[in-house]
This record gives C-alpha cells, structure tokens and sequence, in this order.
C-alpha cells in the first residue's frame, strides 16, 4: 500500500517484514532513523526479535556476524566512520560466507568531518567482499532491502545496501510497503547448512596456511561473479511476486540513438532525469544506473555502452592520488571493447554539495573536448583554495 | 583361525566417561598451560555449548585447517571481538529458543586489552555467556609481547630489561575487578595447577544464567622461560607466593578464596623463570629494589584477599587436588 513515509521509516517497515531475529547497531548520522524506528517496531511487538544495542559499530557487526553464524537472519545499519570501524569485521563476515545484510546510509567520511551525503564509506570497504548495491530513491531502497537477504542466503555473501544519507534517508515520500504474505512468500525462512550447532559441530574461521590460501580467495571472487545472475534472478522473481523491479545488475534509460551516455549510483540519478526532461534543448544521452558495483557487471556494462561516443562517469567518492574509483574500473571494463567510448571521470557532490540541475549540462559539454577528463573535482570552486593548493 | 574386531570410534568416545570438547592432536607447545587449561575446560562445560575463540595462541593450535581438536561447534572471528562474537551467538540461541551456552576464550591480550570494550559491552548487556580468559601474561602468538596483564618487572620482548630499564614498568592489571564492577553475576580467578578447582569454577560459572567470568592462570614455558615440564611446578608456585590470589567474587563481593597454607617467597616463584632473569643479576641495587617491590605485591593481595590460611584446610593451597578419602577430589 502507498504510503507517506520517511525513507528511514519506510525502511525499518522493509527489515521488519523480512523477520530478522538478530539486529545490532551503534546509532550514526544519518543512520540513526533507520535504528530508532526498528527499536520501535520492536517495542510495539510488530518486530519479535533479540535487538543488541552494542557499545561500538566493531561489535554490531561482530553481533550479525556471530548471530548469523549461530543460524539466525541477522541486520544491521550504519553510515560514513561506523563503516570504517567495521572495516575488519567486514572482511571477516565475507571471508567466512556469513550471509547477512547491512544498510549503508551513504555519509562522507572525515577528516574534514562532514555529516553529509557521499559515498566515500561504502567505496572505502568495496574490497571487502561484499556484495554492495546502491539505490536511486526510496522505493528502491525498500525492494533491494527485502531482496538483498534472498540474494544473501542464496548465495551466503553478505549484501549492503546503500542508501544516499540525508537525500534518501531523510526525505519524505510516497512508498509502496509490500504485504507481509506476499515478503513470506518471496523470502522463506533463513536456512543456514554450516550453522554452529552442537549436534553437527564445525569449526568456523580457522587458520589456512598458503596450501589452501589462494583457493579460499579464489572461490570467494568466483561467488561474487556468479552473484551476478542471482541479482538479476532475485529482482525478476521480486518483480513476479511484488510487481516492481530495482534494476538488476544496472538500467539503461534515455533515447536508443544517444552518443553520449552517463553513468551514476544511487540518488543524483533523479536530478539528472529531471534536467534531462526539461533540457530538450541538450543533446541526447542515455542514463545508466549501475545498481550492483560489487560484483562489477563488466559484460552488462559493455553491452550499456555499446553506440556511445562519450561516457561521463560522475562518483560521489574518490581515491587521492588516484581519481575517481568507479571511473577507474569502468575504463578497465570498457579496455576490453574496441569502440570503447572515450570515459569522463568526475566527482561530483561530495560532503553533501547539492547538485543542481544545472551541474546536467555541464557534464554533457564534456563531450565537446578534444581530450577526455581524466578526473575532476567537478564542483569544486577553486577560488576558495590558496594559490598552492588549486 | 581369525576373528575379525571392528572399533567403532564414535560409539567408543559415547562411552568415554567424560566428555572433553577439545581432543588431542593439537599443536600446542610443551607444556602449555593454555592447553591444558582449555582441556580442563572442555571437561566441565559439557557437549551443549558453542565456543567464541579470539584470535592467539589457543585458536591457532587447535584449527589448523583442515584439522581441528573441536568437538563443539566452534567460531574464531577477529582478536578483539570475542565478547562480541559471543553476544551474537548467545542472541542467536535465545531468538531460536535453546537453551546452548555459548563460551567466549581468549588470552590475556584480547581479553585485558584490545577485546576490553566488546567483553565489557557484553557483560553490561548481561549476554549469558561464560567468559574464560586464559591468562599467559603476554602476547604469545605474536612472540612475547607485553600485555597490560604482563607482571611488574616481567621481560618481554616489548618490555626488555638494560640499563634504563627493569623489565616491564607498569602493574598488571586487576581484570578480575574491574570484571566485578559491571556487577557480574559470577567472576573468578583460577589455576591450571588447581585443576579440580578450576573446573569446579567452571561449573559453578556454567549453571549461572547471565555473563560469567574466569580468569585461569595459565603458563607458557616459551614465553616465561622454563622448562615444559616444570609447567605445573611454577604454576602452583604463582598462587603459593600470593602472586596469583584464587578468589571468587559475586556480584562485586569477595565470596570466597583458595587459601595459602604456607607462603613461599616470591622469589621462590621468580627465578624458576628467565622472564624475571635480571632480577637476580648479581650486584644490580635495583635487581633487589624490584624484587622487594614483587613481594611487597604478593603481600597485598594476601592481605586484601584474607588468603592467610589458619592451619589446614583439605581445599586450601597444599590440600586442593590431593586425593581425599570419599572421592572429594572432584568436589
Ligand atoms: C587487530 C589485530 N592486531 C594484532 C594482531 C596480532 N595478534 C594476533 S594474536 C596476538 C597476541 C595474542 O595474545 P593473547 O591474547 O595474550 O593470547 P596468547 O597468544 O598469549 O594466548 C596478536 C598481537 C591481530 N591478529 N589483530
Ligand atoms: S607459546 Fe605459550 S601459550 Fe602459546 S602454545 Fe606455546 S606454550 Fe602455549
């Protein structure tokens, strides 16, 4: 049923239909809401389940990790410095094929201390190995909720779901909260088959020497990649069941013969729809919305690029030094084709900078320089800086 | 003629009178008294728990893959989330509706130190789950480090004696305290040298619905520098000397305490081990200023703990684990 909702309410209803029994988290702007509206269900008896407040995000994750080990669909949230205190715990629970889900309500990460909307955190643990799929409005959050601990327990990888902090999080909007038979009939119960249980004792988490290493690491990658057609499995079963899709692995949107083609993750995607409707002036382009960037759909992404001349990579993240991250790897992927497009790199809103609908054309005059960008602050006002440090 | 015998090993260790859930086959060093603590453990905790090991030395020795000396569902996470881990577990096991105890292990490093929050965090949550802390006094996985549980004066290989130095500088700290003050149903202290008293401990501990805490004195020939098979010789003399007091505290009071017969001085304890080797340099003014210090410890913990044993007691530091008439051993 369609209703007014915050995105943190709306998705405290999505975790709570789908029965976690264990859920732990330390409260961290803009996560807070998600947490305090669970604690609530859980209080007025709509959610039956053990809640932990733990002392520290180390230990909420460590509490999901142990709890879903235990054999219990376990949850947890969090955001921007709480990601990064759990940076440990999270490559252990994906090292150890412990299916659970995390939602990541997207924050910048400090020094300078911002509260505000990027998504440095979850990029900053991207090679934990967890599955990581980033949603463009609310509803979308809610569907890719409940999807991702089916995706999770088929194929025992942890998901995080991230949400932009603030723009997501905090907005109001119309939500469609699908019914608890058809979450019961679209997510059964969690059965876990290496489950720490004293009639089938197994040691979890032990020491491998280098004989063994590399298989474990290798198998871990190859889950990842076959991960890849669960999503796009999960999300066409979602939509059979509930009737909404989330986008799979990535979307492509925007007129067939485009040459120009941007390429986002989570929310900016609505301003751009928007400028694009109302710029009829601008030139064509086609907008991807990369859904999953952990596993990275290089094949889907080659074949979303197919007829581009320009692709402008806009991330709200970056690697100092480097660039941009995502920007980086579309252009491993595009290496492979040989009429790759030429690949634009920008960052673009980071610590919660607004981006106006105006930045839209901007970016698409990118297209019109005999070089491509290789990398920029985009909205960066250098006249801000001292002389030195432009 | 030929009879053909066929041993059935699971149905032997069924008749097994006790069961143990660690088995032999580990790699453990001689005579280590994490080990053998472990082993004693596993006596008394019986087959329906789920163990949360940090990482050290215990965990590295009994899961080398793909072998392990478990027969218990057994879990090792990170070095400092142990506490955690097992909060995880035990909510598990209460949103399934059973009744398995889960059993947190570490060493001294991940209990007194970098695990401290989680461990606190789950005792201030009141998690059923009993909490063993096998105290070695050092990082021993990691080679000899000091911890904050590492002795005054004790060398390690972060806390070397020379000219500026006598060893470690600071004191060990009073985790067993500090555990109390979270109002923790039951926290005591044990020996591996006192094994009947150790397991008595942990059955107390086990029959405790809420967070318990045992913190078990536990030897390491490599890191205390003797022999392995003096292991319990040494051990036995930590608790004599009053360097290692066995007590029992309930909800923060003192409810009980193993006490010494006969105090041996410390130095008796001391030179057995090559850690406090430089103690015993001869003619260093500050070797016998430390050792004076050392006991000045040992005498403090006796006085504070009321350890002064009047005349015999068949529990105290000479009749604890001697074979009583009536089968009182196993009390
Ligand atoms: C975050 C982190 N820091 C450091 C280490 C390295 N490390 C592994 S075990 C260990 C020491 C273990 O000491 P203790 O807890 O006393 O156990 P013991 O080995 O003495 O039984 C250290 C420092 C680690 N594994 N993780
Ligand atoms: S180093 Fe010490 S604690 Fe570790 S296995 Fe050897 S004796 Fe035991």
């Amino acid at each position: 049923m369609m209703q007014p909702l915050e995105g943190s309410q709306a998705l405290a209803r999505a975790v709570a239909l789908c029965r976690p029994q264990v859920v732990a988290a330390y409260p961290i702007t803009p996560q807070t809401h998600i947490v305090e509206n669970i604690s609530k269900l859980v209080a007025d008896g709509v959610l039956n389940c053990e809640f932990v407040s733990v002392e520290s995000e180390f230990s909420a994750a460590s509490v999901v990790l142990g709890a879903a080990a235990a054999g219990s669909r376990a949850y947890t949230a969090t955001a921007s410095q709480g990601i990064l205190l759990m940076n440990e715990v999270l490559y252990n629970i994906a090292g150890s094929r412990i299916p659970l889900v995390l939602t990541c309500a997207n924050r910048a990460v400090s020094s300078p201390l911002s509260i505000w909307n990027d998504q440095q955190d979850s990029m900053a643990v991207r090679d934990a190995g967890w599955i990581q799929l980033y949603c463009a409005d609310n509803q979308e959050a809610v569907d890719t909720t409940i999807q991702a601990f089916r995706i999770a327990e088929a194929t025992e990888l942890p998901v995080m779901v991230c949400v932009d902090g603030f723009t997501l999080t905090h907005t109001l909007e119309g939500i469609d909260i699908p019914e608890v038979a058809e979450v019961d009939a679209f997510l059964p119960p969690f059965e876990f088959g290496r489950k720490l249980d004293p009639r089938n004792p197994k040691s979890l988490g032990t020491l491998l020497s280098p004989d063994f290493y590399p298989e474990a690491r290798h198998s871990h990658h190859m889950a990842l990649e076959k991960a890849q057609a669960v999503i796009e499995q999960v999300d066409a079963d979602f939509a059979a069941a509930i009737g909404r899709r989330s986008g799979g692995l990535l979307t492509v949107e925007g007129p067939e013969d485009a040459r120009i083609g941007i390429l986002t993750l989570g929310s900016v995607i609505g301003t751009f729809r928007e400028a694009a409707e109302e710029g009829t002036d601008l030139p064509a382009a086609k907008l991807i919305k990369l859904r999953s960037f952990r596993p990275f759909p290089v094949e889907a992404l080659k074949a979303a690029v197919a007829g581009l001349t320009d692709l402008i990579v806009v991330e709200r993240a970056l690697s100092p030094g480097a660039g941009g991250i995502v920007g980086a790897e579309v252009r491993a992927a595009m290496s492979e084709l040989a009429d790759a497009p030429r690949v634009h790199n920008v960052a673009l809103g980071l610590g919660g900078r607004d981006i106006p609908m105006s930045s839209y054309a901007e970016l698409l005059a990118l297209a019109e320089r005999d070089a491509p960008l290789r990398f920029a602050v985009f909205d960066a006002d250098l006249n801000k800086l001292p002389e030195e440090d432009r | 003629m030929t009879t053909e015998t066929h041993i059935d090993i699971a149905e032997l260790r069924k008749k097994q009178p006790r069961f143990n859930a660690i088995d032999s086959g580990h790699r453990a060093c001689l005579g280590c008294g994490q080990a053998l603590g472990a082993r004693l453990v596993g006596e008394a905790v019986g087959p329906d728990i789920i163990v949360a090991n940090a990482t050290g030395c215990l965990e590295i020795f009994t899961t080398p893959w793909p072998e392990s000396a478990w027969r218990v569902p057994w879990m090792h996470s990170l070095f400092e989330n142990a506490g955690a881990i097992a909060s995880g577990i035990e909510a598990a096991m209460r949103a399934q509706g059973k009744s398995t105890k889960v059993v947190a292990m570490g060493g001294d490093g991940s209990t007194f130190d970098i695990g401290f929050q989680a461990l606190s965090g789950m005792l201030e949550r009141e998690h059923n789950v009993l909490y063993v802390c096998y105290d070695n006094e050092a990082y021993m996985n990691t080679g000899v480090q000091r911890s904050s549980s590492t002795p005054h004066a004790a060398m390690t290989n972060t806390s070397p004696p020379g000219k500026a130095r006598m060893g470690k500088r600071h004191l060990k700290k009073d985790i067993v305290q500090i555990i109390a003050a979270h109002h923790t149903p039951y926290a005591a202290t044990a020996s591996v040298a006192y094994p009947s008293d150790l397991r008595k401990k942990i059955r107390r501990a086990m029959e405790i619905e809420g967070p318990t805490f045992i913190q078990i004195h536990a030897p390491c020939p490599l890191g205390w520098g003797h022999e392995g098979h003096e292991s319990i010789e040494v051990e036995r003399l930590a608790v004599q000397t009053g360097l290692f007091p066995l007590v029992e505290l309930e909800r923060g009071e003192l409810t009980g305490v193993m006490p010494i017969r006969q105090q041996v001085p410390v130095t008796e304890y001391l030179k057995r081990q090559q850690r406090f080797r430089h103690l015993f340099a001869k003619g260093d003014s500050r070797a016998a200023e430390e050792l004076e210090h050392i006991q000045a410890l040992a005498d403090h913990n006796i006085e504070v703990y009321g350890l002064r044993g009047e005349g015999v007691d068949r529990f105290d530091t000479e009749g604890s684990d001697t074979v009583h008439r009536g089968g009182q051993r196993w009390a």
